[in-house]
Formats: structure tokens, sequence, C-alpha cells
């Protein structure tokens, strides 16, 4: 009875989906945003073959990590060619570079505009969210004019995209309309006259190009995020990663944090708090390391004015783990030489572990799998030829990682909750890219 | 840098001599640089299929990726034996047959035509087949066929491997495992190779010439 009601449910629900895409169609070839003025064509037209636009527009797609999503492993920079896995199936990045047949060659830039800002495509499409212009809307128009006239500045690659493999009803663009009318609202950024350049500087990276929230920020059934969840961490879909709350207020998920830790771990991909690793790791290493110091001290300023998140329910009684015996011991042979039986590291080498958030984030898999795979801290400019971790995965069992994780979750100051061994497994089988 | 590489030496031996305990963990000390490089670079770009190696690499810049490769093969430690798989003496002999000197009729070349003639490899990128184990160059074989390992064109290993018999790669890696260590397993230098690599070599992906 319960299934066939749900059955129902769903049904109503696709109809729904499908009637919405009727008025979508409808609506997408009437709702052309209103193209530039001629004089604005104009001055367009010169920004995209001036050296300093394009100069600038680098660097804005830098800060932006464009070429991470649309790089194929090994491929041409901003080729495409690369599939973007979410829960509702792949979603291939697009050739941006200006090949006419095969990339962005025949755009101009209100069609680019009209991607980065309202989410559609050029023949008026909806685009789908996993290209993050729910936080791209926030860009300028002059920064993006300047980020397509550096795309439009690339060698063309001529590289047909590959196709969707999104599920039904998922592949239906109409579908979207419903999608954006509860999470996407476009504008641009908005400074705050109460606050300093700074933090408006800071504020606009991370909410706009930068597209933190993407990431570090939980999203639900649909693929969203609420209107209230601003960088207060969550389970990156499909990653199998954490992305903490990055508050740096007391009860944040940077708890502690200076401005100087920020700057530095954005910079060389380490920080007196902990060190960048997984996908956070690609990130510096693709796009922060390259950022203008003046551009990561805004970001630093805004992030320490972010209160911390509220719990929504009180977390559950610390207990500790009734392995921690074997955790200590396994330990102290397989990790206090480069930790330290106290967990403070070795400065600028090895990261702490005691009051690292990477270590007690609420879920553990940040832990397990950095137990599981090692590996090096990104090699940046200001850290050439950084230290590594060995991977533990070939050398510790399900009950031994869990117990080591359990240990280092809950010593020192550490009071995070316990992970079971069933976790080690699941996460030892997960890709790792 | 044994300290910071120490991700490549918990697998693969202390300075890279290789897993005492696991066959299917190389030996890195020795190996030509240029090779160890191209192995670390086609880690990252997916040609070659290994998940923790991929993991593990990724994160590196090419000039450090570099200093790694020129590290390990410096390192200059003695091999060891290892336990060969009991196979008849026939094809023990098909093994020595095709190390030696290749199989004309299926147009496979010997091991010795590319890779040293005391299989030890060439300087700068033609790896050694001497002091490998079999579970190693037997998995190996089998990657070059499933194009689990790849390479750029010239695609040679590819092409041979698979116009080998299923039987030939347990032949060939046994004949190869079972050689006692030579007394100077050192790659042989760039000028050892008088001739460019064989005319067979030069083959697209499908194995015919272009």
């Amino acid at each position: 009875m319960k299934w066939r009601r749900r059955g129902a449910w769903l049904l109503a629900l696709l109809v729904l989906i499908v009637l919405i895409g009727g008025l979508a169609w409808w609506n997408v070839g009437r709702n052309h945003q209103q193209p530039s003025s001629p004089a604005q064509r104009v001055a367009d037209a010169a920004a995209l073959h001036d050296p300093v636009w394009i100069k600038r527009g680098e660097y804005l797609a830098t800060v932006g990590d464009c070429a991470a999503c649309h790089t194929a492993r090994g491929g041409r920079p901003y080729a495409g060619g690369r599939s973007l896995a979410t829960p509702f199936g792949d979603v291939p990045a697009p050739n941006i570079t200006p090949d006419p047949g095969t990339g962005i060659g025949q755009w101009s830039f209100d069609d680019f505009w009209r991607a980065l800002h309202d989410g559609k495509g050029r023949q008026g499409e909806l685009l789908y969210p996993v290209f993050s212009y729910t936080s791209f809307t926030k860009v300028t128009r002059d920064d993006a004019l300047a980020i397509f006239a550096y795309l439009k500045s690339l060698p063309p690659v001529n590289q047909p995209d590959l196709p969707t493999g999104l599920d039904f009803p998922y592949s239906l663009r109409s579908s979207l309309l419903a999608w954006r009318a509860l999470y996407f609202k476009p504008g641009v950024f908005q400074p705050d006259p109460a606050k300093s350049e700074t933090w408006n500087r800071g504020a606009y990276l991370v909410q706009g190009l930068g597209h933190c929230n993407e990431c570090h920020a939980a999203r639900d059934s649909l693929g969203g995020i609420r209107k209230n969840q601003h960088l207060t961490g969550g389970q990156i879909p499909q990653l199998a990663w954490y992305a903490p709350d990055l508050s740096t207020q007391s009860g944040g998920g940077l708890a502690g944090w200076r401005a100087q830790d920020i700057v530095d771990l954005l910079k060389t991909g380490q920080s007196a708090r902990g060190t960048a690793f997984g996908p956070m790791a690609d990130v510096v290493r693709l796009s922060t390391q390259h950022m203008t110091e003046a551009d990561l001290q805004a970001v630093a300023t805004y992030l320490q004015s972010l209160p911390p998140p509220t719990p929504a329910t009180s977390p559950a009684p610390f207990k500790r783990a009734a392995s921690a015996d074997r955790g200590g011991k396994l330990y102290a042979k397989n990790c206090a030489d480069c930790h330290g039986m106290d967990g403070h590291g070795v400065a600028g080498i090895y990261p702490p572990l005691d009051g690292n958030t990477s270590v007690t984030e609420p879920t553990g898999i940040n832990a397990i799998r950095s137990v599981l795979l090692g590996g090096f801290a990104p090699a940046t400019a200001g850290n050439p030829t950084p230290y590594s971790m060995p991977p533990f995965a070939q050398q510790l069992n399900d009950d031994d990682i869990a117990a080591l994780v359990n240990y280092i979750r809950q010593s020192w100051s550490n009071q995070a909750g316990a992970v079971q061994p069933a976790a080690v497994s699941q996460y030892r089988h997960t890709p790792v890219d | 840098m044994q300290q910071r590489v120490i991700a490549c030496t918990s697998c693969h031996g202390a300075h890279g001599e290789g897993s005492p305990d696991n066959v299917l963990v190389p030996r890195l000390a020795g190996k030509p640089a240029g090779y160890l490089l191209q192995q670390l670079e086609y880690f990252q770009s997916g040609q070659r299929r290994h998940a923790p190696m991929e993991y593990v690499v990724r994160q590196l810049s090419p000039a450090y990726l570099g200093q790694i490769a020129d590290y390990f093969s410096q390192q200059d430690l003695p091999y060891r034996r290892w336990p060969v798989p009991a196979v008849s003496v026939e094809t023990m002999r098909r093994g020595e047959q095709l190390v030696l000197h290749g199989d004309p009729d299926r147009a496979v070349p010997s091991c010795v035509s590319c890779h040293g003639a005391k299989l030890t490899g060439v300087q700068p990128m033609m790896p050694g087949l001497a002091g490998l184990s079999y579970g190693y160059l037997s998995a190996q074989l089998v990657s070059w066929r499933s194009h689990t390992r790849a390479a750029e064109g010239p695609y040679c290993m590819g092409v041979v491997a698979n116009r080998m018999r299923e039987s030939d790669i347990t032949a060939v890696s046994a004949f190869l495992a079972s050689r006692n260590p030579l007394a100077d397993m050192h790659p042989a230098p760039a000028s050892a190779q008088t001739t460019p690599l064989p005319g067979w070599c030069v083959m697209g992906q499908s194995g015919v010439n272009p």
C-alpha cells in the first residue's frame, strides 16, 4: 500500500514535470534576454582583441577554475571531454575553445553572458546546474567579458562534446524549470556598503567565480542547495569527500583558523592548521595558488566574517570507541613518526591532527580516505616539492583503519564520532577520480 | 628526498628496491630516469591505469615528477631473486626462444632487440626486464594486451603482446624471472642502441604500419 501511494506521488510529480516542461518549451523561445545595444556591442568587440582584457580574463578564468571541468584528463585545456558524474547521471563539460564547429567559435558575448549569468545555452535551452551558474550569476559583466575575451584567444580545438548521460526525467531539460524556481536566483553580486572594500572583494570572489558554495554546502535530494546553506559544509555528491563548513569562528568548521592560515592553504596547499587534499588539492594546484596576495587576503577576510552554523540538533554525547587501545598502538607504529604522539605534526611539513577540522568533520570520510589513499600535498610554487603520506589501503584491514581513524578523531582535543569498519570497506571501493 | 617520497617507498621499498612481499609492486631503483618519468606522466594522464598510483601522482608538477624519477633512477642496490612457478621444460624453452630470438611466424620480435642485449634496459627510456618478478612481468603483458597499459605511438608493446599466444605470456615471464641477476644490472648507455628501433615498431594501434 505504502509503495502504491509512493508510486502515485511519483506519477503526479512526473505529470507536473511534463506540464512545466510544456510551459518551458513555450516560454524559452520568448525569453531571450534583451541584446546589448549597438554601442555596447562595438565596445565589447574591441575588448575581445585587447591584450589587457585577455590577460585579465586569463586570471579570472583561473580563479574560476574553469579548466578543471572543461578539460579531459590528459586532454587539451578548455577543450571539454570530461564527463561530470552527478547523482542524476553524467553531464559532459563542453568544449569552450573558439572552434567554430565544436566549441564557442560562433558565440557572441551576449550568448556567453546568458550562459554564465542566466544558465541558458545559445539556443535558449536551460543548462544543467552542474555548470555552476548558481554562483557564476554573481560575476560582473566586465569580468565575464574579460573571461570571454580570454577564451576567444585560445587556440581552437576541434573536439565534439560527449553525449549527455542523464537518467529520465532529468534528461528533459524542461525539468530544470522547476529546479531553477527552487534554487536559482539570477543577479550580479551587490556590494554591501557597510562592509570594507576588501570584504566585498572577498565575498564577490567566494560567492561568484570561486563558486566555493557548490562543494562547501549540503545538497538536498534534488541536488539543490537551500538558500540558508551558505558555506556550511557538506558531502560532495559522487566524490565521497566532505567539504567542511568554512566559518573560522567558535563552533565553525575552520574554528581557530587565522586569516594567514587561509591564505597559506590557498597559496601553497599547506597551513599551520591543515593541508589541502582530495578535491581541494586540485583546486589549490589549478586555481587558488595563482591568485594575487590581495585577492587571497580578501577571501580570508570574508571567510573570517562568516558566522558559525547553528546546529539543527544538539550533537550526540561523545562516546569513546571501544577500539581506542588498538587504535593507539596502530597510531604509535604508523603515524607518530610524522604527526607526533601529541598529534601536532611538524610545522611546514606534516599537518597537525589535533584540532584539524578535516580529521573531525562530521562524517569521518576525509580521515578514512586520507588514511586509505595517502598521497602528496599539491605541488605549488610556494611548496614545489611537497612531502607525502603512505597509502595504508594495502597495509591495514578495515578494522585496523577504523580503529586508527577513531583514535585520531577522539584523541587530544578531538571529540568526533566513531566510524565503522563497514564505512572503511565502502570507501576502499570508491573510485579515486 | 627519501623522506619526501614516503608515499612511494611504503610500497616500492625504502629505496625503491621493490616490495619484499608483493610481486606486483615493481622495483624502481636503477631504472632509466626517462622511463620512470614517462610512467609517472602516464599515470597522471590515465594512459596507464592503477588507481593507487593515479591518486598518488595526481598533485605533482612535471618538475617534481622529474626529480622523483631521477631520485629512483640513481638508487643502486643489489637485485634479488624471485620464485618462479613450476613450468615445463618445453615452456621454458619457448620462453627462451621468444626472449632471445622472437617468433618470426607470428611477427613477434625478441625482447633483447629493444630491451638491451643483457635485458637490463637502455638509457634513457627503455626499461630492463631482468630482475623483475614473474607476477609483475605477466601482469604487464596482460595489461598491454587489454589496453590498461598504453603508450604514445609507436604502440609497440600493445601490438607485440597481442601477437603472442596467451601461453607465451607465461613462457616469457617464467624465463625472464628465472635468470640469475647479472654482476652489472645497469641499463646500457644510449649509444648501445645502434640502430633506430626496428621497423616493426613503427605502427599504429591497429598493428598496421602507417
